[in-house]
């Protein structure tokens, strides 16, 4: 029997709207669960003291600043390190073997998961050079994870920019680098500050490479020597070890509502990027 | 001055792939005395695993993989690949809007907040309705499922939208309907793009460790039935590495080794599959 292509198509629209509700509706699930049950529990006191008892009492002050600490020196590193990777390959070379073979080093680290650069950071920093678990070898673990992400959106940003912004700047007598920091960077740096926030969110969100490097003291850290617990890596612990299912709660509560905000800003300055364009 | 500048950019260019062997050289240099040791047949497929008795088999762990990896894949892909088709296709503007930023805040929520509501809401609901511990391959899959959503939607819409125009258009004008010309046309022109999605997320599967080790259970034997709890290649490494020293650790970034072999194979061939043209 053949089906009429009108009923195929509406089965077919049907099916597909299904999937996207599902897929909207799991977003929605994942997050009322965790602020249901974690909002009633956040308080100022909640974000202000330290840890106690292991996290049955107190706060989560020393994990937010372990988290700010561990995110500056991941994007300190990263953000350097991946903008100028980005400017090389979008504005200093041509296609070829050579690109080719620094793509495919891009694409593959992208592609490694978190427990491998656990491990890596944890013999290479916390071993080998004697950094111990730190916010430094936190830092430098996460910074080796999220390079590719700003890499590929710092290059995508670069690629946007219009030829005659470089045609004109060169026909005026600047040099190469001239070009690109007087001219391309600052047109790409809505676009480039976006894959920075991305980044910023991962290293926030990440719980494997942390634990391994950085340890999970919960004394509030005073420099970048000393071991500290990110928020994800406190949340995971309360979780884990059953030691306070209303402190989880909060603590998750805490972590996702700061990854929706650090999201939404990364959503509004690509869109703002994109809409500018337009006009 | 320029060329000076030009020769530090290129240094910098170069860093991730310096990264990347150094990775390699790392977790191999710890990895490979104790595989040899052990043998590496006995390593893979040494059903045993005593670390403290110096058994070192990772055979269940692979399986553990695969199996909540493969799990993933059938609640995934169907997922995503609709996804996909629906926001390149079919949605309205306005769903394009919320559906795409949605997707991609499913990517940033923290994997152990998965895990969290894997063993707070899913494990209960499985062990009262299916039985068996809750906590455990279908549990993981499920898990898993939403967490590489993300990435093979995203592959697959750029899979989709690469597909030239004028086939779309070719194909509504001989008079098929839209859902017509997606499915023997666009797909198929899109196979080889949405293939390399499909790939990549099972890498994130394979490679996943918090969410995982939360919610399989990580029972070191060999699973029977989904229901059955599992302990994967990360999930081992993740749990054990706290307190492992010596012949032990090394065992661990032997697994690391493997699990590192995995993911380059996988990577590979999406790469390979990314790039090939219609």
């Amino acid at each position: 029997m053949r089906i009429s292509p009108k009923i195929t198509e509406r089965i077919a629209k049907l099916f597909l709207w299904s999937a996207a509700i599902f897929t909207i509706g799991a977003l929605i699930f994942v997050i009322g669960f965790v602020l249901a049950g974690g909002l009633t529990h956040i308080s100022w006191s909640f974000l202000t003291e330290p840890i106690l008892d292991m996290g049955r009492e107190g706060g989560i002050l020393p994990a937010i600043v372990g988290t700010i600490f561990m995110v500056f020196v991941a994007v300190g590193i990263a953000a350097p390190l991946g903008v100028a990777s980005a400017i090389y390959l979008a504005e200093y070379t041509r296609e070829g073997k050579v690109t080719q073979a620094i793509r495919f080093g891009i694409n593959c680290l992208a592609g490694v998961p978190s427990i491998i650069f656990g491990l890596f950071g944890f013999i290479l920093f916390v071993v080998m050079l004697g950094f111990g678990w730190s916010i430094l070898s936190g830092g430098l673990s996460l910074a080796a994870m999220i390079l590719p992400t700003i890499i590929r959106t710092a290059e995508e940003a670069l690629r946007a920019v219009p030829a005659s912004y470089r045609d004109v700047a060169a026909s005026l007598g600047a040099t190469r680098w001239q070009v690109v920091t007087k001219s391309v960077l600052p047109y790409a740096l809505p676009g480039i500050l976006t894959g920075v926030i991305l980044g910023i969110g991962r290293s926030i969100e990440e719980t494997a490479v942390v634990i391994f490097t950085a340890g999970s003291a919960v004394q509030m850290p005073t420099s970048i020597f000393d071991s500290a617990r990110t928020m994800a890596v406190h949340f995971y612990i309360l979780a884990r070890e059953g030691i306070s299912n209303d402190m989880a709660y909060a603590t998750a509560a805490v972590l996702i509502c700061t990854i929706l905000i650090i999201n939404v800003s990364a959503y509004t300055m690509m869109h703002r990027l994109t809409k500018g364009r337009r006009s | 001055m320029d060329k000076f500048i030009s020769r530090l950019l290129f240094l910098a260019a170069c860093s991730s792939t310096a990264i990347l062997a150094l990775i390699a050289l790392f977790i191999f240099k710890e990895g490979v005395p104790i595989m040899a040791k052990t043998g590496l047949g006995h390593f893979i497929f040494g059903r045993e695993w005593f670390p403290l008795s110096g058994q070192f088999g990772i055979y269940a762990f692979i399986i553990g993989s695969l199996w909540v990896t493969f799990g993933a894949l059938i609640f995934g892909v169907p997922l995503g690949v609709s996804c996909a088709i629906f926001l390149a296709e079919f949605a309205p503007r306005k769903w394009v809007g919320i559906l795409k930023p949605a997707i991609e805040l499913l990517a940033g929520i923290p994997s152990v907040v998965y895990g969290f509501l894997g063993v707070m809401w899913l494990a209960p609901l499985i062990r009262n309705h299916l039985g068996g511990p809750g906590l455990s391959i279908l549990a993981a899959s499920i898990v898993l499922a939403i967490m590489i959503l993300p990435t093979i939607v995203s592959v697959s819409i750029d899979a989709i939208q690469a597909v030239p125009k004028n086939y779309k258009e070719g194909s509504l004008a001989l008079g098929a309907t839209t859902w017509q010309s997606t499915w023997r046309v666009i797909l198929p022109a899109a196979k080889s793009g949405i293939l390399a999605g499909v790939i990549l997320g099972m890498g994130r599967a394979v490679g996943e460790t918090m969410a995982v080790i939360m919610i399989s259970g990580n029972a070191t034997t060999i699973p029977h039935s989904p229901l059955d709890s599992v302990r994967t290649l990360t999930a081992n490494i993740a749990i054990e590495m706290g307190y492992a020293i010596g012949d032990h650790r090394e065992a661990l970034f032997a697994t690391g080794v493997v699990l590192f072999f995995f993911i380059m194979i996988l990577n590979t061939v999406a790469l390979r599959f990314a790039r090939r043209k219609f």
